[in-house]
């Protein structure tokens, strides 16, 4: 009976997944004048060949979303090749005046694979779509999210029974597909990074999966959903149905309970709901606890231009930014370690306590993975820190190269191999192949920051209990952050690594009771340090005092 | 160069080998006919419970032996000469020692039950039972029956259960592990044990395993005559030191091979160590024969020290052990007996939901405290060891108990109610102190 209905809420799940991706290869574009003379003012095109071309092949008509993307594009690279060849000719001809060219140069289209349709398609078939999924947007949001979250619901609330008392059974993990890298795992794999690939550089694609969030969008800051409220507010879903999944799972126990609890509160309210509220009442989109260097786009100028026009509240965010980044966060690594941010505060984190929960048996835990993972993950903290430095020159010197680079393209490569590739495309879709936190261990700069305030200068440890370990692997097993906690515990020693977020899941499966997670003072090298004798050796121990 | 020969990578010989090496640069050569590399038997069965894969028992990546100089020989060995030093494998090697180690660990008991070799009859202690159990798993197990109560048992009937199989346990006392835990404890993890479905048959034990047609388990009957459906029985009564190949030698052989307190044989240069190892006059009340993991890891240790020159004893600190039954863990320090001894006085608490309990054992007349048992709550080593070497009173060890807390952070605390319980009790003034880092951190440094 219970497993009916858990496989009844798998297949409303599959429903809600299937409509929520199918809405895109329906409905109708079409161009009203009104419309397409809207999008060209807010793009500035003054291409006259763009213009009169896109005015008789596409105003009135009728487009699939694939046609007029293609369509916007074609026309848009014509009219650069055109505009950029006439400029050379002119040039090479010397005749032409400076102004004429300068005029000329304003005519062309810049693209760039990466941004065409985020930024330039996208924006026109968010207006023009039309269609059963546009008429009837509730009810699709309830097609899509409604049958996504009961299904979710339905198959996660029975295991409260199946499960048996209260404990962590993860039986099976490694004979069911879906948790052991097998067809399942390998589906969800590619589901997601084909949405993360959509959703960042072919938004375009998915306008119809994008506007069913609309209604809640209006009602919270009343503008129509753009792909980024999308996104937020299924971060929100998401992490909440599966936050009920770690309720069951972890029922007995608290650190889990709390910890899931936390970051979900710090998701929904301060990620998602302060923001669009912000935004609402006509205030910058700000979201008070994303911390510099993970926000590498803080210090950037159009934000600290749109901060510093925001009055008094535009000011605190600026000064709240900075002194959180700098003080806040330092200082509260030195007390709690950094799983105070990464797994109690932070989105990435969040999602991947939940959402990613299941795969966290699948990060690597070899020495070599270990070595990877610190050049990379400092590598993108000292890319951050220096193209920050460098956006803050730009700044001041108004120059916008810096040691022969310019500061816009760096800005631009990190965004795109950082900010979008690293952290989302590999980040959230490599879960099921290698564990729920690949863009924390191996690329956040955060991460790398607090890491080291952890590694040299706090109370945090997990400690080790005496000679208890009998080197079963639960721990290392499941620690998604690879770090091979075994090897520590079976030799007496504390574990005190840069990568740890505290997750505490660890000494949640040991099954001997071998692990804690703590913050205590530091007397004498206890906090790290490997005892010469593991407790129980009484022998050995006198044998080496003497 | 110096050659040591290991047989037996398990905890034991893979401790001394590393040891060794640490401190010399002896030629190590470590046999084992069961695995290339040393894995956590303890772990065995997770593998089965799919909570992990076999790789994830081994605690050394296979570099790791190439690194340390480390030779690992998958063989089985027939024979030792112990005049001429030498051994000889299944794989018609013949390897010459300069020091011989054997750690050639356990082997389930059998008692030479009917049907104890029959298909589907196994116990659960090497890779092969694993795979074993594996096959016939596939296969199909309809009902299964467990056969001794103890820990590997126990282990046993959940794994069984997390694939859904039915499980019947007989166990020959009147609760679960009757001779080492006391009764109120017994009982407890018995209810637990239950609550999971695990059908117990106390004070049964097995006659008879019957087979079908194919020559695989189809019931066992017990001596009480009930006859129990089952074509998996696992046989869990127990193990002993996994000698045989070694009788008829000149090697001094009891139940184990039997050493003196560091470890040697009655032959030159052959030592013995871990679950195969017979103390002749064991350390103070320990026994002769030690087979957990922890005893094996300090035994090796301990003999890798004087190989490379030490002179140490066998010597062991307090007693301490942990086990984990389906979902409540359990944690021992110093010596609590089934039985409480004559001069010892005790006080039990238990939670209301019955699931956590702390069970006190102290000297009636001195108030020294003798052991403390715990299930449901995480106890911290160092502070235990340390009130045991002090020779601490129990009253002490109450007013102190939140030291010794080590269940993860938010965790409900049952300390108030433990002392006060005592106090009304046993009509005592105990007061509880709060934690205090100072304390907890030094008994961590001495
Ligand atoms: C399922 C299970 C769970 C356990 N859980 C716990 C626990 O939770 N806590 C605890 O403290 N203890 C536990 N134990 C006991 C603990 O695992 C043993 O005490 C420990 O492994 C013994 O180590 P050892 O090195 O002495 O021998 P073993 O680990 O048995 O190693 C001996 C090795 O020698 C090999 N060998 C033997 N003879 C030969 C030969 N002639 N030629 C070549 N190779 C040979 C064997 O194949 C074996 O690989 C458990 C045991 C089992 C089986
Ligand atoms: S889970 Fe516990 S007992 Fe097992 S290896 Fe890790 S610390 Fe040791």
């Amino acid at each position: 009976m219970l497993r009916t209905i858990k496989y009844f809420g798998l297949g409303l799940f599959l429903i809600g997944l299937v409509v929520f991706t199918a809405v895109n290869f329906v409905g109708e574009y079409t161009v009203a004048p009104q419309k397409f003379e809207d999008w060209v003012s807010s793009k500035g095109i003054v291409s006259e060949l763009f213009l009169q071309e896109a005015r008789e092949q596409i105003v009135g008509n009728a487009f699939t979303s694939f046609e007029l993307t293609s369509k916007l594009s074609e026309l848009a690279e014509k009219s650069h090749q055109f505009h950029v060849d006439r400029i050379r000719e002119w040039e090479s001809e010397g005749q032409v005046s400076q102004d004429s060219i300068n005029a000329e140069w304003s005519k062309v289209i810049w693209l760039d694979w990466s941004k065409t349709h985020k930024e330039f398609t996208y924006p026109l078939l968010q207006k023009t779509v039309g269609g059963a999924v546009a008429d009837h947007k509730l009810l699709f949001l309830f097609l899509t999210f409604g049958l996504g979250i009961l299904g979710g619901l339905l198959y996660i609330l029975p295991d409260v029974v199946l499960l048996g008392p209260a404990g962590i059974k993860h039986h099976g993990i490694y004979h069911n597909s879906a948790t052991n890298r097998g067809w399942v795992g390998i589906s969800v794999f590619a589901y997601l990074i084909v949405f993360y690939c959509t959703l960042y550089f072919f938004p375009a694609y998915m306008v119809n999966s994008i506007i069913i969030t609309d209604p809640v969008s209006l009602s919270l800051s009343g503008n129509s959903a753009s792909q980024w409220f999308m996104y937020g507010f299924m971060y929100c879903v998401v992490m909440t149905v599966m936050a009920v999944r770690m309720y069951v799972k972890y029922r007995n126990n608290t650190y889990q309970i709390f910890r899931t609890t936390v970051v979900l509160f710090f998701q929904i309210a301060f990620a998602f709901l302060i923001p669009e509220l912000l935004v609402k009442f006509n205030q910058p989109w700000y979201d008070f606890k994303n911390a510099w260097p993970l926000d590498y786009d803080f210090f950037f100028g159009w934000q600290l231009d749109q901060l510093m026009a925001s009055g008094n509240l535009g000011w605190f965010m600026l000064i709240w930014g900075v002194v959180l980044s700098l003080i806040i966060v330092p200082v509260m690594v030195y007390f709690f370690g950094k799983r105070w941010y990464c797994s109690w505060v932070c989105g990435c984190g969040g999602l991947a306590e939940t959402l990613g929960d299941p795969y966290r048996q699948h990060s690597d835990k070899s020495v070599k993975a270990w070595k990877i993972e610190r050049y990379l993950i400092h590598g993108v903290l000292g890319f951050a820190v220096v193209m920050t430095i460098m956006t803050l020159i730009v700044r001041s010197t108004g120059d916008q190269y810096v040691f022969g680079l310019e500061n816009y393209k760096v800005q631009s490569w990190y965004g795109f191999f950082i900010g979008s590739i690293f952290s989302g495309v590999i980040g959230t879709g490599f879960y099921p192949l290698m564990g729920n936190r690949v863009w924390c261990r191996f690329g956040c700069p955060l991460a790398a920051y607090m890491g080291l305030v952890q590694r040299f200068k706090s109370k945090f440890r997990i400690a080790t209990n005496g000679g208890q370990c009998i080197s079963c692997g639960n721990c290392s097993t499941y620690c998604e952050q690879g770090i091979d906690v075994r090897s520590y515990a079976q030799k007496g020693q504390n574990i005190v690594r840069a990568s740890c977020v505290g997750c505490g899941v660890c000494s949640a499966v040991c099954p001997r009771g071998v692990l804690k997670l703590e913050n205590a003072p530091n007397t004498g090298g206890s906090r790290m340090e490997a005892p010469e004798v593991v407790l129980g050796n009484d022998g050995l121990k006198s044998l080496l005092k003497k | 160069m110096e050659h040591i020969v290991i047989i037996g990578n398990g905890i034991s010989g893979v401790t001394a080998a590393r040891h060794i090496r640490k401190l010399s640069d002896k030629k190590i050569t470590i046999i084992s006919s069961e695995t290339e590399y040393f894995y956590s038997r303890t772990a065995l069965m997770y593998v089965y419970m799919g909570h992990m894969k076999f790789e994830h028992t081994q605690p050394y990546e296979p570099h790791f032996w190439k690194k340390n100089r480390i030779e690992l020989k998958l063989a089985y060995v027939n024979k030792v000469d112990f005049s001429e030093q030498k051994l000889f494998t299944d794989k018609a090697e013949v390897i010459a020692y300069d020091k011989l180690i054997l750690a050639v660990g356990s082997t389930p008991n059998k008692f030479g039950w009917k049907g104890q070799d029959l298909i589907g009859v196994q116990g659960l202690y090497s890779r092969q039972d694993l795979e074993n159990i594996e096959k016939l798993s596939i296969e199909g197990i309809g009902h299964g029956v467990i056969v001794g109560g103890g820990l590997i048992g126990v282990e046993l009937a959940e794994m069984l259960h997390s694939r859904h199989i039915p499980v019947t346990f007989l166990v020959r006392e009147n609760r679960f592990w009757g001779n080492v835990l006391p009764r109120q404890e017994g009982e407890l993890i018995s209810r637990h044990i239950r609550e999971h479905g695990v059908d117990f048959q106390f004070e049964e034990e097995l006659e008879e395993i019957v087979a079908d047609a194919n020559g695989r388990a189809s019931k066992v009957i017990t001596k009480s005559g009930k006859e129990i459906e089952a074509n998996f029985v696992g046989l869990t009564a127990g193990v002993r030191p996994n000698i045989d190949f070694l009788k008829g030698s000149e090697l001094k052989i009891e139940r184990g091979i039997v050493i003196d307190r560091k470890f040697a044989t009655n032959q030159s240069n052959v030592y013995a160590i871990g679950d195969c190892a017979q103390f002749e006059n064991p350390v103070n009340g320990r026994r002769p024969i030690e087979q957990v993991w922890y005893t094996g890891r300090i035994m090796g240790e301990t003999l890798a020290r004087n190989i490379c020159g030490a002179e140490l004893e066998y010597s062991p600190g307090f007693w301490f052990n942990s086990a984990k039954f389906f979902d409540i863990e359990y944690q021992t320090y110093g010596i609590v007996l089934s039985e409480l001894q004559d001069g010892q006085s005790e006080f039990y608490w238990e939670h209301p939901d019955g699931k956590i309990c702390m069970h006190f054992v102290f000297n009636s007349e001195s108030k020294m405290f003798v052991g403390v048992n715990a299930f449901g709550i995480r106890l911290r080593h160092d502070v235990f060891d340390r009130w045991l070497n002090e020779g601490r009173d129990i009253n002490y060890v109450l007013a102190h108990l939140k030291d010794a807390n080590f269940d993860p952070e938010f965790y409900k605390a049952y300390e108030n109610s433990v002392v006060s319980q005592y106090n009304s009790e046993m009509s005592e003034n105990v007061r509880l102190q709060s934690r205090s880092w100072n304390r907890i951190l030094t008994a961590l440094k001495t």
